[in-house]
């Protein structure tokens, strides 16, 4: 090219880019033409639909809403105003005034924030007409939960105010937007939510609405959200609650049939009606800073503890599937079980069968330690090392669920642990650790861990003779069916044979005079159970039980546990078998035995530990 | 032929002046919308800064006659003297200067303020068609070639310190004149490779250029070692040298970026460059522009009917960001016949200083175009989302006497020495 012709060159080629790229702004590219909360000359508005109700599986309806109004703020549209009189309708303090407004400000001048929230009914009516003289705000209509019944909040769940993390996760919640945090409010959101109206309405130059943006073709008519059906029989959760007054713990209970759970208690309890309104923050800081009952973790999902006896019928079923036993394997047991040469090597037992031969349904009846300490050694001890027997053990106890989440609809869950030869090669790094290493597995202590929830689901899939449906909360949603995960059958690799005699053991707890639960026997009601106690280093033992029933065709599984119960025949057998009657029967034909567990309290355990507790701090 | 001469209007160039006036004039339409508000419409209110802007105008008529009254001989023997009165008006704003938003460009007489920046442009351009025209010039040379970036880098540095780096990105300009004048190409061709090194390197980090420079570098040793043996015989220590020439470059765009550049400065490349997408805050006035043009349309929303501009929240839109309220209310057509006018405008100025038989007038007419040139690139570029946000006005259209005025004088003493054409000097 010529020297003096490259500058015309330029110029016409700068030219035509820019031209081109006006071209594709303004005539091709039409992502710019929808209105975004930065445009000033359209407002913006939103229609909040009513978020759906909760009801339980026989229609009560748990989950309703009632209305509330926020008082909304855009900055750049206030004007001077008398704030003495605003603040003191409604009712905060000038400092607060003016760190509501700060934050407002920070958060954007032009679309608008919440400045106060949830008024009630009186102050808003009131308020209502002298709205006009504070330029810049105005009151947003929203609808808040309310709980007709007072239960199940760990089931339930609450909603809260969007924090910025939120927002960036998810643009379709602005600040100051409810958004569900937990429980159900948080797994079903989406459902219960619906989908908010946006209204685009266009302003002339000098702020005034002079109707919709456009004729209206980019608003959206609010959708409302769906109505939610839980799988809780809200008359068994209240029983549930009742019983476990001043006792923590945890109870699930679950139709085997289904995988629907039918009660999931986690007590301390307490008001669902307290994560509403404006006192909402100060309630659930009171909740969440309470270490020492923690209202908010929900023991029937997140308590991992060290299963005790009920872990024993696992492993009597592997040991049967491993054909490392058959039913008439017997053992005897002279107050314990000797695994090793060592002089520590030996492991207790309170069966009280004094070296007459233990069967397998006395083993399960008796609950023989022995026995299963003897079943999980030839079960480990039947493949070429420990640590493939380890993995094989390993393989049929995750077949029931056990440690791992079990991927259902509840906003939290714990894993559990079921270790497998990897787990003890970590902690044995020269490889050497055999059967009896690791013996204390047999019984549900070592290092095996579950929750109730995992417990109950164990039972269930006893119950069903080997299978599962993943134990999920939701039943209905109003035009959805739910998901078809809940509906497949989980198949254990325990073959369904296996299951009777271990059954049988599980029904002569109840039936056998001998049994461990002979006492809890409810008439006219064919009971399967285990008694269960888990040992606790730091303080009184935890009191398990696992039942179902009735023994043919079970409707109900049941896992309880008591935290400091002392053993399972003393708190969690009582209050899992009058759960049993309740669901089965309506009522219970031991009315002693109800009222016993529903004054009964560790309370005085409880204070013992916190006293001993604050005397170490001390 | 000495009556014609003592009418000052002899033979200036009406379709030049015309198209200031169509410039000018649009201009005002658009600063009349920009700034308009509620109760003032209907009136003419002088104090507004669309009445400021008539008065600047219509000064600017005054001014062009006063340039004309200065025979064209006047600019060439002077320039020199009127390029260091504008180093000196540069050099005094740190002693006199007025503070407006962090920098010291203006100085005030209380009703008015006037920034020299937007008057040493055409002062170097004098200085610097005086250096071209000498007859001892001669850009092949080392020692010419420095002389020329000197009289560039004064008022570059000056106005950087205020700092406007902006308004010294203008002087860039001046590497179009040189080359028209004979810069050998190789300049050009190092200056275009520098701003892409700069550029990758700001995109992919300096570690990736200088492994990717590398690479580079080897592929060209490779093909010269394969097909012209000869030639690398001889090229390839030269190469090597370039390579680290460019390595020691790369390093130091990464110096300056991040020890040098203020973070205002490196969040408006980052934005350019797509590494930082935070609309709300930093790429809020490009992410504005571009929305406000883009809403425009096709045929655009109508004089005075831009929701968005009247919505006012175009930052600065009187001033730098004038070319959204073209993009809004005049939509597509609007918007590209400024370009085509402005387009049209730069070609007339060359084809002018081509025809000219005074060097001085030609140097002199090719850097008021390169001036011009960089200023709508850049401006418009910058609203349009296509270059980072660099503060600099578009002529004729942006609010503000100086840059008005300072536009007006580059433009007039053209038109005044273009008058002189047919005259001996
Ligand atoms: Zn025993």
């Amino acid at each position: 090219m010529k020297r003096p012709g490259l500058l015309s060159f330029l110029i016409i080629f700068i030219g035509i880019a820019y031209i081109i790229r006006l071209f594709y702004l303004q005539v091709i590219d039409n992502s710019y033409n929808i209105p975004t909360l930065n445009n000033s000359a359209v407002k913006i508005t939103y229609d909040y639909p009513e978020r759906g109700y909760i009801y339980d599986r026989n229609g009560i309806l748990l989950v309703a809403n009632q209305l509330s109004y926020d008082i909304m703020i855009i900055p750049r549209e206030v004007k001077p105003l008398d704030t003495v009189e605003f603040c003191s309708l409604l009712k905060i303090t000038k400092e607060d005034f003016i760190k509501k407004y700060t934050k407002a400000v920070h958060y954007s001048t032009r679309i608008p924030s919440t400045f106060v929230q949830q008024l009630s009914k009186n102050d808003f009516a009131f308020l209502q007409e002298k709205m006009h003289k504070f330029r810049g705000f105005y009151i947003q209509k929203r609808s808040l939960r309310q709980y007709p019944i007072k239960s199940a909040p760990n089931v339930l769940g609450y909603i809260s105010e969007v924090n910025e993390r939120m927002i960036e996760k998810n643009p379709y919640y602005q600040l100051g937007e409810l958004i569900g945090t937990a429980g159900v409010e948080k797994t079903y959101e989406d459902d219960l939510r619906g989908t908010k109206g946006v209204k685009y309405i266009q302003r002339n130059r000098f702020n005034k609405e002079i109707g919709p943006y456009k004729n209206g073709i980019y608003d959206t008519l609010a959708i409302p959200g769906n109505d939610i059906s839980l799988t809780i029989d809200t008359k068994l959760q209240q029983y549930g609650e009742a019983l476990m007054a001043n006792k923590r713990g945890g109870i699930v209970a679950i139709e085997p049939s289904s995988g629907e759970i039918l009660a999931l208690v986690s007590t301390p309890t307490y008001d669902p009606n307290l994560m509403v309104g404006r006192e909402r923050s100060k309630n659930f800081t009171k909740l969440y800073l309470d270490s020492i009952s923690k209202p908010l973790f929900d023991r029937g999902l997140q308590a991992q503890y060290p299963p005790g006896s009920p872990f024993k019928i696992f492993t009597a079923l592997a040991a049967l599937q491993e054909k490392a036993i058959d039913t008439h394997t017997s053992v005897k047991c002279f107050g314990g079980y000797k695994y090793g040469s060592g002089k520590n090597a030996f492991m207790k037992c309170h069966c009280g069968t004094y070296g007459s031969p233990v069967e397998l349904n006395k083993a399960i009846y008796r609950s023989c330690n022995s026995y299963f300490a003897n079943a999980y050694k030839r079960i480990i001890e039947k493949h070429a090392t420990p640590y493939e027997g380890m993995n094989a053990w390993n393989k049929h106890a995750e077949s029931f669920g056990l440690g791992n989440y079990l991927n259902n609809d509840l906003s939290v869950g714990k894993k559990g642990l079921i270790p497998d030869g990897d787990y003890y090669n970590r902690y044995y790094p020269n490889g050497r650790w055999r059967a009896s290493t690791t013996i204390s597995n047999s019984i549900g202590q070592g290092e095996v861990l579950t929750t109730p929830i995992q417990l109950a689901n164990l039972t269930a899939t006893v119950a069903n003779r080997g299978f599962y449906f993943t134990p999920h909360i939701v039943k209905k949603i109003k035009g959805k069916e739910i998901d078809k995960k809940y509906t497949v059958p989980n198949y254990t690799t325990i073959d369904k044979k296996y299951f009777e005699p271990v059954i049988e053991g599980l029904f002569d707890v109840f039936e056998n005079p001998k049994g461990t639960a002979s006492w809890s026997r409810v008439k006219g009601i064919e009971i399967c159970g285990k008694t269960g106690t888990a040992e606790n280093p730091h303080g009184q033992d935890h009191s398990i039980f696992i039942a179902f029933a009735p023994k043919d065709n079970p409707k109900i599984a049941i896992a309880v546990f008591v935290e400091n119960g002392y053993w399972g025949s003393r708190w969690a057998g009582p209050i899992a078998t009058l759960m049993i009657e309740k669901y089965l029967n309506g009522e219970t034909s031991r009315p002693w035995e109800e009222e016993r567990m529903l004054n009964g309290s560790l309370q005085d355990e409880y204070d013992k530990q916190l006293k001993e507790i604050t005397e170490i701090e001390e | 032929m000495r009556s014609k001469k003592n009418n000052i209007f002899y033979g200036i160039d009406w379709v030049l002046v015309l198209f200031y006036f169509v410039l000018v004039f649009i201009g005002w339409i658009n600063i009349y919308s920009a700034t308009i508000t509620e109760d003032q419409l209907g009136l003419i209110n002088l104090s507004s800064e669309y009445g400021k802007q008539i008065i600047w105008i219509g000064l600017s008529i005054p001014l062009i006659i006063f340039i004309f009254m200065f025979e064209a001989k006047f600019y060439e023997k002077y320039a020199s003297i009127l390029y260091l009165i504008s180093l000196t008006s540069l050099a005094g704003l740190f002693i006199l200067g007025k503070n407006i938003n962090g920098a010291t460009s203006w100085y005030n007489f209380g009703i008015f303020s006037l920034q020299p920046s937007e008057f040493a442009k055409a002062a170097t351009a004098l200085a610097m068609a005086k250096l071209v025209s000498d007859k001892q010039f001669n850009l092949k040379k080392f020692n010419t070639q420095v002389q020329a970036l000197l009289i560039l880098f004064f008022p570059a540095i000056l106005i950087t310190l205020q700092p406007d780096p902006g308004s010294a990105l203008v002087y860039t300009a001046f590497i179009f004149v040189l080359y028209r004048e004979g810069l050998p190409a190789y300049h050009i061709t190092i200056s275009f490779i520098a701003i892409l090194l700069f550029i990758i390197t700001l995109t992919f980090g300096y570690i990736n250029t200088l492994i990717g420079s590398f690479l580079a570098f080897l592929l060209i040793l490779l093909f010269f070692n394969f097909y012209r043996k000869k030639a690398f015989k001889k090229g390839w220590l030269k190469i090597i040298g370039v390579y680290l020439v460019s390595a020691l470059f790369i390093f130091s765009v990464d110096f300056v970026f991040n020890h040098v550049f203020e973070q205002r400065h490196r969040d408006r490349f980052n934005i350019l460059l797509g590494k930082t997408s935070d609309i709300k805050s930093i790429g809020y006035n490009t992410d504005q522009s571009v929305t406000t043009i883009a809403s425009g349309g096709l045929f655009g929303k109508g004089f005075l009917e831009g929701e968005r501009t009247q919505g006012d929240f175009v930052p600065e839109q009187q001033t730098d960001y004038i070319f959204t309220t073209i993009g809004e209310e005049w939509g597509f057509i609007g918007s590209s016949l400024v370009i085509i006018l402005f387009v049209l405008f730069l070609l007339r100025i060359i084809q002018i200083a081509e025809r000219q038989k005074s060097k001085f007038s030609r140097v002199y007419g090719y850097s008021i175009a390169a001036i011009f040139f960089t200023h709508v690139t850049i401006n418009i570029g910058m609203v349009i989302g296509m270059l980072p946000t660099i503060g600099i006005p578009l002529p004729f259209f942006s609010y503000g006497g100086s840059a008005l005025w300072g536009f007006t004088v580059l433009l007039f003493i053209f038109i005044r020495l273009d008058a002189n054409r047919t005259y001996e000097w």
